[in-house]
């Protein structure tokens, strides 16, 4: 499969999930709420199976397909540090990040996640943008 | 049956299943999250697959939890239905991109790489981890709620 192909399939795949979240247990498949309920100790045992399996699934790809899923980092680590921390911190002010706002918010049309995909995504881009003038 | 058991089932398979389409799709890679992002230079748009394909089939979820009267393993659903655009959103969805424009990797990929061993990931997560915990015991606290210690406050705003 090209990278078009395999973008479709895992993307129908994280649909998967979240419908799985959403009609078994009627809850939404948000990373950061899953994770920040976690920290406040809120939800545990629920969270904690689902970071397990998250963080199973590249194990499970790795017995299926052969080889470990790619994952390039170039980043210097006090920019890591940055992210991680605006990431962190954001997508609990936003109430989201790119799941629970995007592949479970856009699916139900929330007018909350419809700005929150469109901020991020543009903020995105011009932080991108605005590297790139700098590197 | 006991409802307690297959949710905490629900869960894993859930998960599983989240992370490996991680896998599949390409987004566990930070460069070609930031090849994604980057529109007007050397634009890599295969990644728009992954969320089309991804709210596709949440969507037909939606339309099927508009059919039924509960989940299969619980008494009520737990979707939030707050519509109130508000500046707290609007800040914190832009923080975030910000900080996924940097490095290229948000939390669903950034905890699903963990289990590859690779140093960056690791500090990442933890900056990550530092974040919601500032957001969630430092800034969302608000001192006027009798005995609303953090916890209480941030879930005040159910979030995702």
């Amino acid at each position: 499969m090209n990278e078009y192909e395999n973008a479709l399939a895992g993307g129908l795949l994280i649909g998967l999930s979240a419908a799985i979240l959403m009609v078994a247990n009627g809850r939404v498949a948000g990373i950061s709420g899953i994770v920040g309920r976690l920290l406040q100790g809120a939800q545990v045992p629920t969270g904690m199976l689902f970071v397990l399996g998250l963080m199973a699934g590249p194990l499970l790809f790795r017995l299926v397909v052969g080889a470990w899923p790619v994952v390039t980092v170039t980043t210097s680590w006090p920019l890591l540090m940055a992210g991680g921390l605006l990431v962190g911190f954001g997508s609990r002010m936003g109430s989201g990040c790119t799941s629970g706002h995007g592949v479970v918010g856009l699916a139900r049309l929330s007018r909350r996640s419809i700005a929150a995909v469109a901020t991020f995504m543009t903020a995105a881009i011009v932080t991108v943008f605005v590297m790139g003038l700098l590197a | 049956m006991n409802g307690a058991f297959f949710r905490l089932a629900a869960t894993l398979v859930s998960g599983l299943v989240f992370g490996f389409g991680l896998s599949l799709s390409g987004m566990l890679d930070p460069a070609r999250v930031r090849a994604f992002l980057d529109i007007t230079g050397n634009w890599n748009p295969s990644l728009a697959f992954v969320l089309g394909g991804a709210v596709f089939v949440s969507a037909l979820g939606v339309l099927l939890t508009r059919r039924l009267k509960h989940p299969l393993f619980d008494e009520t659903f737990h979707l939030p239905d707050n519509q109130v655009i508000d500046r707290r959103l609007i800040v914190g969805a832009a923080i975030f991109g910000i900080g996924w424009g940097l490095v290229g990797l948000c939390p669903g990929p950034a905890l699903a790489s963990l289990s590859l061993g690779l140093p960056p990931t690791f500090l990442f997560v933890a900056a990550m981890v530092a974040g919601m915990l500032i957001h969630d015991r430092l800034v969302a606290r608000k001192p006027s709620q009798m005995g609303g210690g953090a916890g209480t406050a941030a879930r005040l705003s159910q979030p995702h």
